[in-house]
């Protein structure tokens, strides 16, 4: 017959374990993906950068223009390089969870899309895998775009100076995994009509608590805070943002970021996992 | 040819919860290779259950499906590459255009680019979508959806096609277009298994039929030959004002030699016979002192044999 029906023959007639077969379908999965963000991108990018962008003009070009006197202004000082890892954090995390969370949470509801996908000869975790890559890309594009804002927007200029390359591409790697592993177990775990309740209760507080604003160091004078946020994924990523881009500031030790970063996206990424093929297997 | 293509052996799902509901109770088939397949059941009967594991989206209790020599618990990823499916709800990809979805549903079969865009081409063509390639799903019309549906599900050449319901939500029309559709692919060689509860379904497309309730397969065969075998009867469904003292009457019907079997239900009489001819004066007759206020008669078909087998109509 036609060309393409030979082809089609030659590629069903590989073995079981074609592993050839899994890595063009995983291909496929971020095409797709990509395809649909290229769409989007626009809104994307203002989803995305409009908090870190406000941000940045509050607290590093507002405040610090106030009249003397303002106690807020003492803050501004050196506030932005405090902040560039912090929001470089935010927007890893958010882009994640809006990446992985809610396209999985509806998927999972009414329309079912999903189901599509999870028939690709494929094994299903890596129909999952490819959710979390595709969100890491995101993020990182995400955290990337903090800098030049970074750059423009302050009065004062942000000391920022990375001085290990290999550190920085680490952190932002594991960080953006984590947070597409973050996004994994809420997509997969949540009712969609709960999720908009589960950026209240879980999304905000743990940035908020997530030594975003303020190095993990500074906490040292509120004990048990320090101690208590050891448990909050998001401070590894503020660290070890810290502790690549604007190392002149206090930060905990780089090895100990890497191990607490890969525990938590392994540990994440079991549960999401779980939680994803609780969904599409019965 | 005829070989065989699906092994489907002592299919067992037993859902454990808090209320033990046994879908599937042992089921045996098997599906020669390029035969439309239709398995006739009420809701609830086990047809999506068997369709769910045979497509890898169920794990069963006990027994096991094969397809082309492939368990499909062991290699599910394996397994994919040789089943479409067509759920029975809209299941496209509602961020992509009707083109996309071919084109990126052929990606993730492994197809390249050119390859992947000459065959969504092709498609859109056999399924008369070419005008509506840059339509997103949401703007489609049941009926559309559905030939999208379709043509998504073959567009990897699969060996065997599962279609669940495909007919259920549809306007006649498009249910006509449907199985125009469905008729298309026996000429490409694909093996179809189909679930309906409509008899017309299931007799106009299959080659075979398996009757099936309560998780068990009760009969199985060509539907010509599963009329003849269990009795081309002419079903009559009387409705009766009083139905006191029945017994006298049913059991003269019963003695008449053409009819095969009568009861007494919850509102009148059912008699099956196998030859309608006589007979309808004879029953109207019979019924009058009754009181007939109803009188239904359902020719020879695969719902006659269904409700032999069950007691009951498919639609209940």
């Amino acid at each position: 017959m036609n060309k393409s029906e030979g082809i089609g023959n030659r590629e069903q007639g590989r073995g079981v374990h074609g592993a050839g077969i899994f890595i063009k379908s995983f291909l496929g999965l971020f095409l797709r993906d990509l395809r649909v963000l290229s769409r989007e991108f626009i809104p994307f990018v203002l989803r995305v950068g409009m908090q870190p962008l406000l941000f940045l003009f509050v607290f590093t070009f507002i405040l610090p223009r106030m009249a003397s006197g303002n106690p807020m202004a003492a803050a501004g000082v050196d506030f932005g390089t405090i902040l560039l890892p912090g929001l470089m954090a935010v927007a890893i995390m958010f882009s994640g969870i809006a990446a992985v969370a809610l396209p999985l949470s509806s998927e999972f509801g009414i329309t079912r899309e999903i189901d599509d996908r999870v028939m690709c000869p494929l094994p299903l975790w890596a129909v999952a895998l490819e959710k979390v890559c595709f969100s890491a890309m995101q993020s990182i594009i995400a955290a990337l775009l903090v800098i030049p804002m970074a750059y423009y927007v302050p009065a004062i200029p942000v000391r920022a100076h990375v001085a290990n390359w290999f550190l920085f591409a680490l952190v932002l790697v594991l960080a953006s995994l984590l947070a597409g592993s973050l996004g994994l177990v809420i997509g997969s775990t949540v009712n969609p009509k709960q999720i908009g309740l589960v950026f209240s209760i879980i999304v905000v507080p743990i940035t908020f608590l997530g030594c975003v604003y303020y190095p993990w160091a500074y906490l040292e004078k509120i004990r048990w805070l320090q101690v208590g946020v050891l448990f909050n994924p998001i401070v590894y990523m503020s660290e070890g943002l810290r502790a690549a881009v604007t190392p002149s500031i206090a930060h905990m030790p780089w090895w100990a970021i890497l191990v607490a970063l890969v525990f938590f996206t392994a540990a994440l990424g079991r549960w999401g996992l779980k939680g994803f093929l609780g969904r599409v297997l019965s | 040819m005829n070989s065989v293509i699906v092994e489907i052996e002592a299919l067992t799902k037993i859902y454990d919860s808090k209320l033990r509901v046994v879908a599937l109770d042992g089921v045996d088939l098997e599906l020669k290779q390029g035969e439309i397949f239709g398995l006739l059941g009420p809701n609830g009967a086990g047809k999506t259950t068997t369709i769910s594991i045979a497509t890898t989206r169920t794990l069963p209790t006990s027994g096991s499906v094969r397809i082309a020599g492939i368990d499909v618990v062991k290699h599910p990823a394996h397994a994919r590459r040789l089943i479409g499916v067509v759920p029975q709800f809209n299941t496209l990809d509602r961020s992509l255009t009707v083109y996309e979805n071919l084109y990126y549903h052929c990606r993730y079969f492994g197809f390249s680019h050119s390859h992947a865009k000459s065959r969504s081409l092709e498609l859109l063509n056999q399924f008369m979508l070419t005008e509506r390639k840059g339509v997103y799903p949401a703007q489609l019309s049941g009926g559309l959806a559905q030939r999208v549906q379709i043509a998504r599900s073959i567009a990897h050449r699969p060996t065997v096609l599962f279609l669940d319901e495909p007919s259920a939500g549809l306007d006649p029309q498009s249910r006509m277009a449907m199985w125009e559709a469905v008729e298309g692919l026996r000429k490409e060689g694909i093996t179809v298994l189909l679930t309906t509860h409509y008899m017309e379904e299931a007799d106009s497309l299959s080659d075979r039929v398996a009757i099936i309730d309560y998780g068990r397969v009760l009969a199985l065969g060509s539907p010509e030959s599963l009329k003849s075998a269990l009795g081309a009867n002419t079903i009559f469904d009387l409705k009766l004002k009083s139905i006191e003292n029945l017994e006298p009457v049913v059991a003269s019907l019963k003695s008449r030699p053409d009819v095969t079997s009568a009861e007494a239900t919850a509102e009148g009489i059912r008699v099956i016979a196998a030859s309608s001819d006589g007979l309808l004066p004879d029953i109207v007759q019979a019924a009058s002192h009754f009181g007939l206020r109803d009188l239904a008669i359902t020719e020879p078909s695969l719902e006659t044999v269904f409700i032999k087998l069950t007691g009951r109509d498919l639609r209940e």
